[in-house]
């Protein structure tokens, strides 16, 4: 009987946080200024959900992980150079827009199709992981879509922690309001795990993994079948940079006990 | 003509929250300015009748409910099946519902069943004529787009803070009840509980009325040379204590603790604040030795009046993110303010 999990990560490329963004309105819709010459990074959330694969399945005999990335070929192509090393997976590659405009719907239609052609994929051992929300879209929506194409109806929104007891049962930590976390036991896989932070720290560099990684990486990338992401009936009626209006009070060179009962009567107004 | 489901769940003590009691007003304001639209009312939970009732003179023409043990729980299967049949015999065309976290798992699920298209953590809402736009933010609220669809049904979900919470009188109203009935398939999932991250987890508290953050700051080196770890905890834990506040962090802090440094047990990821953490909602905030880099004042994008104390005059708050800046040693500057509270 086989045994271990197979993860599938869903994750793609996000323009790197710290890069400011213009909008520009194309003929297909509204999109970054440079888009394509943005520094990118793996969507942080979604890396969550790779390095915590990476770990389940290094303590489970028989596992695999796939990384399933939606996005310009030659941008994850050059992902591809800093995250191969971080942990081992099959890259399933699919060349289309990685734009946070793009929409959910389409976006989870091309990414269970890529799912469903995966060859040895055994779904009943599958574990679909993902982010709670890209850094992009930020709609925390694609996961649970990509889900519902497969037929899975166990799923978890915001994970920190996935523990597997010795009969195979799943326990599942997930942020719900007032930080705390709701507690779930599930049967097993298949199930939908969409992660926050995790509690794994990123892992450093590993050449053997890179080597490994790339290998299956260059191929995939060039199999990669293109996805339209058709947004039928979805109008952008602006797009634009939210206004940074406030004008900042400094105060220095004043006794600190002023300061203290300055801001002591406006915290109790 | 538009019917505009407004949906939602009891929470663990059978009432309607806060962040739904705003959602139905968003759902009975859009009502009212989408000519002829019709507005229905569902909810599930294990005892909807509470939350019915409080909610029954909302105006909506018609109340479904889907109730029982099986439904207490936030479980995504049983959840899904119970907002499908809500959605499918209100023959939904806009569903509005709270972001809660229960709902913010369960609604894209439900939106892919029925085909339809979703819109989650709109901040608001707009008609021009007969057409729905709606805002809500890209790129970690880097950006804000008003955006109209046309396939149907069309979900969105409403983050807390947008709207008022709806109140009014109760009104004598017949509720469908409809039966969704679970095979095995659907109870693969038990929930067992609530954990608190770590001991100190009640630093959190989202109804607080101020948002006090600590920055990286508080576990440096200090004027003497030295790190004042004891002491930057127990000025924390003071003013958290005085100010009734909510605890917020940077990712710099919580990384610190997270790579098993020593830094401060009573904070843990989950109140980090920022792009790769929270952004939560409060009429105050004050941040304390933290330098307002762009990705951490994402953060701060709900917060009302803000304020920061920094040694650096210069530091990111100062460029147009706070309303005032206090330059001062928040060691000696925040234990002043908590005896004055
Ligand atoms: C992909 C990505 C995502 C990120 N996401 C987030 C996020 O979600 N949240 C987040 O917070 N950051 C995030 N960051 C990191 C962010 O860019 C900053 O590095 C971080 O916010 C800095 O934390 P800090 O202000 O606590 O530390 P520092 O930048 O080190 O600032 C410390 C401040 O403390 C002040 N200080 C020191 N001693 C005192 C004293 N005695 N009194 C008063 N002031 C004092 C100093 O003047 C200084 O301004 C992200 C970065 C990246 C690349």
């Amino acid at each position: 009987m086989s045994t271990g999990f197979h993860v599938v990560v869903l994750g793609s490329l996000v323009p790197d946080m710290l890069q400011t963004l213009e909008p520009v309105q194309g003929p297909a819709g509204p999109g970054l200024k440079n888009e394509l010459m943005l520094p990118a990074v793996l969507d942080p959330w979604a890396a969550h959900a790779l390095f915590e694969a990476a770990h389940l399945a290094s303590q489970h005999a028989g596992s695999k992980v796939w990384l399933v990335s939606l996005g310009p070929k030659a941008k994850l192509q050059q992902l591809m150079m800093s995250i191969a090393q971080k942990a081992p997976f099959e890259l399933v590659a699919v060349d289309g827009s990685a734009s946070g405009f793009a929409d959910a719907f389409a976006v989870a239609e091309a990414l269970a199709g890529a799912i469903e052609k995966i060859a040895g994929l055994d779904r009943s051992r599958l574990l679909l992981f993902g982010g709670c929300a890209s850094a992009s879209r930020d709609a925390g929506t694609v996961v649970q879509m990509v889900g519902e194409r497969l037929g899975i109806a166990d799923q978890f929104l915001a994970a920190d922690e996935l523990r597997v007891s010795p009969d195979g049962m799943l326990t599942v930590l997930e942020r719900v309001e007032g930080g705390r976390y709701l507690v779930s036991d599930v049967a097993g896989p298949p199930c939908v795990v969409a992660w926050a932070t995790g509690n794994l720290p990123e892992p450093p560099n590993n050449p053997q993994v890179g080597m490994l990684n790339m290998r299956g990486i260059m191929p995939a990338l060039q199999k990669a079948a293109s996805a339209p992401l058709a947004s039928t009936g979805t109008t952008y009626v602006s797009v634009e940079v939210p206004k940074q209006d406030r004008k900042t009070r400094i105060v220095k060179d004043v006794p600190l006990d002023d300061m203290a009962r300055e801001i002591a009567d406006w915290i109790k107004a | 003509m538009e019917t505009i489901l407004f949906l939602a769940h009891t929470d663990d003590d059978g009432a309607l929250g806060r962040v739904a009691l705003e959602a139905l007003t968003g759902a009975t304001q859009l009502r009212s300015q989408m000519p002829g639209a019709k507005l229905a009312f569902g909810i599930l939970g294990a005892d909807t009748a509470t939350a019915t009732q409080s909610a029954s003179g909302c105006g909506a023409d018609a109340f479904y409910a889907v109730a029982g043990v099986d439904f207490a729980a936030s479980r995504y299967a049983s959840d899904a099946a119970a907002l499908e049949a809500i959605c499918r015999a209100a023959g939904a065309t806009i569903v509005v519902a709270p972001a809660t976290a229960r709902f913010n798992r369960v609604m894209p699920g439900v939106a892919q069943r029925l085909n339809g298209r979703i819109d989650t953590h709109v901040s608001g809402f707009t008609v021009n004529g007969d057409e729905l736009r709606v805002q809500r933010g890209f790129y970690r609220q880097r950006m804000v787009a008003t955006l109209t669809r046309s396939v149907r049904p069309w979900f969105l979900t409403v983050d807390g803070g947008v709207f008022q919470p709806w109140a009014g009188a109760s009104a004598a109203v017949s509720v469908q009840m409809l039966d969704v009935t679970l095979g095995d398939a659907l109870r693969r999932t038990t929930v067992t509980g609530y954990q608190a991250p770590e001991a100190n987890a009640q630093t959190i508290r989202p109804d607080a009325n101020l948002l006090f953050v600590a920055g990286v700051g508080w576990t440096k080196k200090q004027s003497d040379g030295q790190v004042h770890l004891d002491e930057a905890a127990s000025a924390i834990l003071g003013f958290l204590d005085k100010a009734s506040a909510s605890l917020g962090s940077s990712k710099s802090l919580v990384d610190q603790s997270s790579e098993g440094h020593n830094v401060f047990s009573f904070m843990s990821h989950l109140n980090q604040v920022g792009q790769t953490g929270a952004t939560p909602r409060h009429p105050k905030g004050l941040s304390t030795c933290c330098h307002g880099e762009e990705p951490h004042v994402v953060g701060w994008r709900f917060i009302g009046e803000r304020r920061a104390i920094n040694l650096d005059a210069n530091c990111g708050w100062a460029q147009g993110k706070a309303d005032v800046v206090y330059v001062a040693d928040a060691f000696e500057l925040v234990r002043k303010i908590t005896k004055l509270l």
